[in-house]
C-alpha cells in the first residue's frame, strides 16, 4: 500500500504550491469539495456497517436472553405455542449433512483444482474453471430442485427427503467453492519442490501426491472449512432435500432429516413469540457455528503457509 | 507453471507400469475437473425433463402469463401455470436490491483503496466481506422481526405518504413485508461480493497514473473522478452483474420478506412474490403436476441466473484475471 502514502506526500505538495496562491483559480472551492466527496464516501463505508453491527448486536442480545441450557440439550418442541424444547435435532443434523456433504465436495473440489494446476495445458482447464466460477452462482433452491429430481422423487431406496438427499444437495454447493480456493492454495507451492522430486525420479503423480498436495495441505483445510461454513448456513437447498424433522434422526435414508437453518426458517415465519425467541437462539447458535468453522480454517491458514 | 516441469519426467527411469499409472492418475483428474461441467449439464436436464409436461401445456404463457393456480393430479396437467408475477418479484426485488448496493459498494471500495490507511482499510473491508458470511436465514430472521418493522417500514411510510402521493409505484397502501422491504434487505447481502470485485480492481489502478493527476495539482476526489473511477468502470460492470446474479438467487430471505402474494406488483410497497421463493414457500404441500410447474420456475430461473453469471464472469476476466477472496464466491 505504499500508493497511499506517496499520494498523501504529493498532495502535500499540492497543498503548500496552492497556499503560494500560485494555483489557479478558485482552489478552496475545490478543496471543500474534495472534503465532501470524501465526507461521503466515508458516509457510505459507515452505511455498510450499521447493518452488521444491527445483525450482530441484535442476534447476540436476542439469542442470549432465549439461549439456555435446556436449548442446546433437548430437541424441538412440536408446538410452536408452547415455550420449552431447543434446536439439538438441527445441530445434529446440520453437522450429520455437512460431513457428508464434506465426503463428497472435499475429494471432488481439491482434484478439480489440482487437475487446474497440475495440467494447466490441458485443454479443458479453461472450461473448468470458467464453469466452476458460473457454478458458485448458482442458485441453492435450483440445486435443491436438482437433487430432488434425480434422488428424492424416485422409488429407489435412494428415494424419498433424506439424510443423503440434504448431504448431496449441500455438497454440491460445496464443490465450486473449495474447487475455487483450493486452486489458489495449490499454485503457492513453489516449482523447486516439484523440481526435486522429479530430480529424484518421482512420477508425475507421486509428485503431486507426495510432495503438492501435502505441502498445501493446510490451505486446502482452510478452503474445506470455509465451504463448510456456508453448506451449514445454507437453508433453501435443504427445504427440497432434507425437509426438517422433530427428532434425532441418525438413519442416513429413507427419513427426512432436521437443520438448524430449517428450524429457524420454520419458526421465524410464523407469529407466535415462543416460537421467535427460540429462532433468535438457533440464530446465535448457527453464527456461532460458522463463525467457529471460519475462525478455525483463518487459525489453520494462518499458521502454516506454504 | 507445471507444464514446464513435464519436460523432467520424460527420462525412462521406471517400468512402463508406472507411466500407466501417471496415465490412469490424469485420467481420474480429469473426470473429477469435467465433474463441474457434468453437474451443471446434468441439473439443467433433469430439472428440465422433469418440467417439460409444464412447458408443453403452458407453452409462451408459461412466462407470460400471471395466472397461477395449481391443479391437484398426480398424472396429468389440469391448473394454469404463469409464472409472470414470480419473474417480476425478482427482477423488482433484484433491481432495488442493485440500485441501492451499487452505489454503496462504489463508495465503500473508494474509500477503501484510495482514502483509508491500510492499518484501517484492512481491517473495514474485513468487516464489509463479513456480511457475505452471515447465513441467508439469519438475514430472513433479522429483517422480519427487527430490521423492517422498526426501521424500514417507518422510512416506507414516509416516503409514500409524501413523494408517494405523485410517483407512481410508491403509493399508499404499504403492506408490512412488501418488494421494497425485501430489496432493501438484499441490498446488503449483495453488498460483499460487489464490493469485494470493486475494490479488487481499483487496487489495480496504475500508481503513475495517479501521481500524475497529484502532480497536476488534482485533489484526491478529482483524482478518483479522472483516474479510479474510469479505470475501474468495466469492473464495476462485472461485479454489479455478479451481484445480480446472487439477487436473483436468493431464496430464504427474499421468501421471508417479499410478503407472499401472487398478485401482479402495481406498487413496490405491496406484497408479492419471487421465483426462488414461490418454490421455497410452496414446494412442501405442493401436488405432484404443482411440483413440475415449480421445476419450471426454477429452470427459468437457473437460465437466466447462469446467463448473467457467464456475462459477470466473462466481463470480469476481461478486465484482468478472477477475483480472489471469500466473499467473491
Amino acid at each position: 500500500m505504499t500508493s497511499t502514502e506517496l499520494n498523501t506526500s504529493s498532495e502535500s505538495v499540492v497543498f503548500s504550491v496552492a497556499d503560494k496562491g500560485e494555483m489557479p483559480g478558485n482552489y478552496a472551492a475545490r478543496k471543500r469539495k474534495n472534503q465532501i466527496m470524501e465526507g461521503i464516501l466515508f458516509l457510505a463505508i459507515l452505511m455498510a456497517l450499521i447493518p452488521l453491527a444491527l445483525i450482530l448486536f441484535e442476534v447476540i442480545r436476542r439469542g442470549a436472553s432465549a439461549m439456555n441450557f435446556e436449548f442446546l440439550t433437548s430437541v424441538q418442541n412440536i408446538s410452536l405455542i408452547r415455550e420449552g424444547g431447543g434446536y439439538l435435532n438441527g445441530l445434529f443434523g446440520t453437522l450429520y449433512m455437512v460431513g457428508i456433504a464434506s465426503l463428497i465436495a472435499v475429494p471432488l473440489g481439491v482434484a478439480t483444482a489440482t487437475y487446474v494446476v497440475e495440467y494447466s495445458n490441458s485443454k479443458l482447464v479453461p472450461f473448468i474453471q470458467f464453469f466452476t466460477d458460473v457454478m458458485t452462482g448458482v442458485p441453492s433452491i435450483f440445486v435443491g430442485l436438482f437433487v430432488y429430481t434425480i434422488l428424492v422423487q424416485g422409488d429407489s431406496i435412494f428415494g424419498g427427503f433424506s439424510t443423503l438427499a440434504g448431504g448431496l444437495g449441500l455438497s454440491l454447493i460445496m464443490i465450486p467453492i473449495i474447487a475455487r480456493a483450493s486452486e489458489e492454495v495449490i499454485r503457492l507451492v513453489p516449482d523447486d519442490l516439484r523440481n526435486a522430486a522429479y530430480g529424484l525420479g518421482a512420477r508425475r503423480w507421486q509428485v503431486v501426491m507426495q510432495i503438492v498436495l501435502p505441502t498445501a495441505a493446510s490451505g486446502l483445510i482452510t478452503a474445506s472449512m470455509l465451504a463448510v461454513a456456508r453448506a451449514a448456513g445454507e437453508t433453501a437447498v435443504l427445504l427440497l432435500t432434507a425437509l426438517g424433522a422433530f427428532k434425532i434422526v441418525p438413519e442416513l435414508l429413507g427419513s427426512p432429516q432436521a437443520a438448524l437453518p430449517l428450524i429457524i426458517f420454520n419458526e421465524a415465519r410464523g407469529p407466535f413469540e415462543p416460537a421467535h425467541a427460540r429462532a433468535w437462539a438457533g440464530a446465535l447458535e448457527l453464527m456461532l457455528l460458522v463463525l467457529l468453522l471460519t475462525l478455525i480454517a483463518r487459525y489453520i491458514g494462518r499458521k502454516t503457509q506454504v | 507453471m507445471s507444464s514446464d516441469t513435464n519436460a523432467f519426467q520424460r527420462p525412462a527411469m521406471g517400468s512402463g507400469g508406472k507411466s500407466t499409472q501417471d496415465a490412469w492418475f490424469q485420467r481420474a483428474l480429469a473426470l473429477a475437473g469435467a465433474s463441474v461441467l457434468i453437474i451443471l449439464a446434468a441439473m439443467l436436464i433433469s430439472t428440465a425433463m422433469n418440467a417439460w409436461p409444464v412447458f408443453t401445456h403452458s407453452g409462451w404463457s408459461f412466462i407470460t402469463s400471471s395466472d397461477w393456480d395449481p391443479g391437484i393430479s398426480r398424472t396429468e396437467i389440469t391448473g394454469s401455470y404463469g409464472a409472470l408475477s414470480f419473474i417480476l418479484g425478482t427482477l423488482i426485488t433484484s433491481t432495488i436490491a442493485l440500485l441501492i448496493a451499487v452505489p454503496l459498494a462504489i463508495g465503500c471500495s473508494l474509500y477503501l483503496t484510495q482514502i483509508a490507511r491500510p492499518s484501517i482499510g484492512r481491517p473495514l473491508a474485513y468487516a464489509v466481506d463479513l456480511l457475505a458470511a452471515v447465513p441467508s436465514v439469519v438475514y430472513g430472521l433479522w429483517g422480519l422481526l427487527f430490521f423492517v418493522p422498526i426501521f424500514v417500514r417507518p422510512m416506507i411510510k414516509v416516503i409514500a405518504d409524501t413523494v408517494g402521493e405523485a410517483v407512481p409505484f410508491l403509493g399508499s397502501p404499504v403492506v408490512t413485508y412488501n418488494y421494497a422491504t425485501a430489496g432493501i434487505v438484499l441490498a446488503i447481502m449483495v453488498l460483499p461480493i460487489i464490493t469485494a470485485v470493486t475494490r479488487e480492481v481499483m487496487l489495480n489502478t496504475p500508481i503513475a497514473e495517479i501521481q500524475g493527476a497529484y502532480a497536476l495539482g488534482s485533489t484526491r476526489w478529482e483524482m478518483i473522478r479522472a483516474i479510479v473511477l474510469p479505470r475501474a468502470r468495466p469492473g464495476i460492470i462485472g461485479a454489479t452483474m455478479l451481484g445480480l446474479g446472487r439477487a436473483l438467487g436468493e431464496t430464504v430471505a427474499v421468501a421471508m420478506l417479499i410478503g407472499g402474494s401472487q398478485r401482479m406488483p402495481t406498487s413496490l410497497f405491496q406484497g408479492g412474490q419471487s421465483m426462488a421463493g414461490v418454490i421455497a414457500i410452496t414446494f412442501q404441500e405442493a401436488s405432484p403436476e404443482n411440483v413440475k410447474a415449480l421445476l419450471g420456475v426454477g429452470v427459468v430461473l437457473f437460465v437466466i441466473t447462469v446467463l448473467v453469471n457467464m456475462a459477470a464472469r466473462l466481463v470480469i476476466w476481461a478486465t484482468g484475471g478472477r477475483v480472489a477472496g471469500d466473499a467473491a464466491v
